[in-house]
């Protein structure tokens, strides 16, 4: 494996000043149900520069799928609803391009990997016949080529004996091996962007750390920018460049990776990575947990969501919903803590 | 203190070349063709008051081990000695008297729930079904259990569906309370929870093991927090245990390869410390547990078996040996 040094924050000051593969501003979505609205995604806004990894971490409810399936209009629409946003992809917004366009860049030159890879492949197709087509589709290859590079591509993945494979069904493929085989769909048409959401969750931790070994190489070799969305602060450690965390909806803190797991910002940043435990050394007596639930999104937000859960709340939090502070150049922070009036106070 | 947490530390679970195996028929005629070895030759103790801690990945059999310790399936072969007597040939009535002290609780709590039952009832179950309390000893003792795990008294007559995934693992852990029982069976019990709320689970069943002197049998694949919570450690692979050790030799110098193999994989949430990881990537899947490997049941993975090519270990299985003071491994080469 790659034994690097921790990514400088000087890189990721970098990383800021390139023009964006992707950029996401002030994305909302909710949802109309007949129990009521979910405001699921709350304002959300991040760019994605060439060639980086960033992470997106939050617990389950935090939107990150959303956010996601909004940007690439996956949701059913109803009850979804994007009530604000704009995706700039290749000069124009995703949100904007019709449905034909939309669906060429699907799979073209976004590529997206989803969590169940079960759910995601069809039971009843070949896996070659699955790969094959969004190369046919998208390519224009003929049967032939497309078969030719749907090999390479399951080698590139590291499936043993690729082209055999191709003719094989799902299940006739283990579970980590199912999710090289999306791997390598997503990657068919040599997409500007991945985007895997909870890619490994599913997987146990030795396949996972062979999954993450390959995305590692894959970024080497082909240097697309990877959205990588996992609910592990482990994983996102090893591999991003930045991080972005969301509680409620919304980024609370978005900064590199360094800086994230050196000097945590945002409260609940910090209490998430309290709440591990020790991977070495002495035992803490005690674990510490987060009181309290996940926020109630039935509403727009009138407060910081965190607020009911947060160490430092304080009146200003219950009233007002906070901006994204920048704290440095690489870490911004949704904090009231943040606000220069307060810390003069 | 219950007096059981003051005695002194006996095995409370003896569990002894278990085995357990699912027949596979074929479709026409039914006819057997062969064995899926869940659990093919597993022993370990529990002493009382002592979590172990069983660790392995997806199919390696550790549900299946902790469902044959509470009977929930008859052995292919083997013991499972608690207090001395073997459960599992224990008569069906004698069973029934046993059950209240051996309990369960599971993943999902949603699905372990019955959804049409008020917690309240969900609760009480076991005890209309093993005690002769009167109605009004079992609503006491509801309220005292829903005390216990921290919920409150007002939500005896809601459904679970109104409740949080940690809050309905609190009703499952009230429940697995309700008779008293001397071990638990925590099978996977954060593995569906948020890790702002796996905390707050863990927590109590370490505050309840304290106050009650309970016994667990820990099942889980987050190995962080089985460092955190358990005293022994058993880490399966393909229906045998590979390495029981205490805690810290197991985590501070794992012996088994697959050990070794299993917890460089786990990431750590530091970059620092990432960033120079070495980690043994195992390649290639599990064997079949119908079919597992002759020798060691690891050496087709087995980065040690592959660097020496030593015969013994694609022949001959490796015998359950002490290598340092109470910490056990199958293994030919370990050292
Ligand atoms: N189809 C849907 N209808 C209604 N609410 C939904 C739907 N999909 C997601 N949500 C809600 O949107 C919120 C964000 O969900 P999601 O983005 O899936 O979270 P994450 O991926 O971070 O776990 C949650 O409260 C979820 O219940
Ligand atoms: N009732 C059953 N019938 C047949 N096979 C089973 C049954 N229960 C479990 N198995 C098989 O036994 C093996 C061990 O399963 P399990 O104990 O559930 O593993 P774990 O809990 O470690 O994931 C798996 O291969 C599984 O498919
Ligand atoms: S016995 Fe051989 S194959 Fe098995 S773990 Fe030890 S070295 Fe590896
Ligand atoms: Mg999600
Ligand atoms: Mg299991």
């Amino acid at each position: 494996m790659a034994v690097g040094t921790v990514r400088s924050s000087k890189v990721s000051a970098e990383l800021e000043n390139a023009a964006p593969v992707l950029s996401v501003e002030n994305l909302e979505t909710v949802f109309l149900t007949s129990e009521g609205a979910v405001h699921a995604v709350n304002g959300v806004s991040f760019s994605l520069q060439p060639g980086e990894l960033l992470g997106i971490v939050g617990e389950s409810g935090s939107g990150k799928s959303v956010t996601m399936m909004s940007l690439l209009k996956l949701l059913p629409m109803p009850p979804a609803e994007i009530r604000s946003g704009t995706v700039g992809f290749d000069g124009k917004d995703l949100l904007q391009v019709d449905q034909q366009e939309l669906r060429a860049i699907r799979g073209g030159d976004i590529g997206f990997i989803f969590q169940d890879p079960m759910t995601s492949l069809n039971p009843v197709f070949t896996v070659g016949f699955q790969i094959m087509e969004p190369l046919r589709m998208h390519l224009g290859l003929n049967k032939a080529n497309a078969r030719k590079r749907a090999a390479e591509l399951l080698e590139l993945v590291g499936i043993p004996s690729a082209s055999q494979r191709l003719r094989d069904y799902p299940h006739q493929f283990s579970g980590g091996m199912r999710q090289r085989v999306m791997i390598a769909i997503a990657l068919a048409c040599d997409p500007k962007v991945l985007i895997a959401d909870e890619a490994t969750t599913a997987l146990d931790v030795t396949v996972q750390a062979q999954i993450i070994e390959l995305i590692k190489d894959l970024r080497e070799k082909l240097g697309m920018a990877i959205i990588w969305i996992t609910h592990d602060l482990g994983v996102v450690a090893g591999i991003a460049d930045r991080v972005a965390v969301m509680y409620g909806g919304q980024i609370v803190e978005y900064a590199s990776v360094a800086e994230l797991y050196d000097d945590p910002r945002h409260p609940y940043t910090k209490a998430l990575l309290q709440t591990l435990p020790r991977h070495e050394g002495d035992r803490m007596e005690r674990l510490v947990s987060i009181p309290g639930q996940a926020p109630n999104l039935s509403g727009p937000l009138q407060a910081c969501p965190f607020a009911p859960r947060c160490e430092s709340a304080h009146d200003r939090c219950r009233q007002e919903n906070p901006p994204l502070f920048e704290v440095s150049p690489v870490q911004k922070s949704r904090c009231w803590l943040e606000d220069q009036e307060v810390v003069n106070a | 203190m219950p007096e059981t947490a003051i005695a002194a530390p006996e095995a409370l679970l003896r569990v002894e070349d278990l085995k357990i195996h699912f027949p596979i028929y074929d479709g026409l005629f039914r006819r057997k063709v062969g064995d899926v070895k869940a659990v093919d030759g597993v022993s370990f103790e529990i002493k009382r008051g002592e979590t172990l801690g069983l660790v392995g990945e997806s199919g390696c059999g550790k549900s299946t081990t902790g469902r044959a310790v509470l009977r929930l399936y008859d052995p292919t072969a083997g013991a499972v000695n608690f207090e001395d007597r073997d459960i599992a040939s224990l008569p069906a009535n004698e069973m029934r008297a046993m059950r209240p002290r051996m309990q369960m609780i599971f993943q999902d709590p949603q699905a372990s729930l019955n959804p049409r039952m008020t917690v309240g009832a969900i609760i009480a179950e076991p005890l209309m079904e093993h005690t002769k309390m009167s109605a009004g000893e079992r609503k006491d003792k509801v309220a005292e259990l829903l005390d216990q795990v921290g919920l409150s008294r007002d939500f005896i007559n809601r459904f679970p569906h109104e409740f949080s995934g940690g809050q309905r693992q609190r009703i499952g852990i009230a429940r697995a309370l309700a008779l008293d029982p001397d071990l638990i069976v925590c099978d996977e019990p954060i593995a569906a929870l948020d890790v702002s709320i796996q905390a707050q689970v863990v927590n109590l069943l370490e505050d309840l093991q304290h106050r009650l002197g309970l016994t667990y049998l820990f099942i889980s694949h987050d190995l962080s927090m089985v460092r955190h919570i358990a005293d022994r450690v058993a880490v399966m692979y393909l229906g045998k245990i590979m390495e029981l050790a205490p805690m810290g030799k197991l985590f501070a110098s794992p012996r088994h390869p697959y050990t070794q193999a299993l917890l460089s994989a786990v990431p750590v949430a530091d970059p620092k410390i990432e960033a120079n990881r070495k980690r043994v990537i195992l390649t290639g899947d599990v064997p079949s547990p119908a079919n597992p490997p002759e020798g060691c049941v690891f050496c087709t993975r087995c980065p040690l078996a592959k660097k020496t090519n030593d015969k013994r270990c694609f022949t001959i299985p490796p015998e359950w040996r002490e290598i340092e003071q109470d910490q056990f491994v199958a293994c030919h080469l370990a050292e």
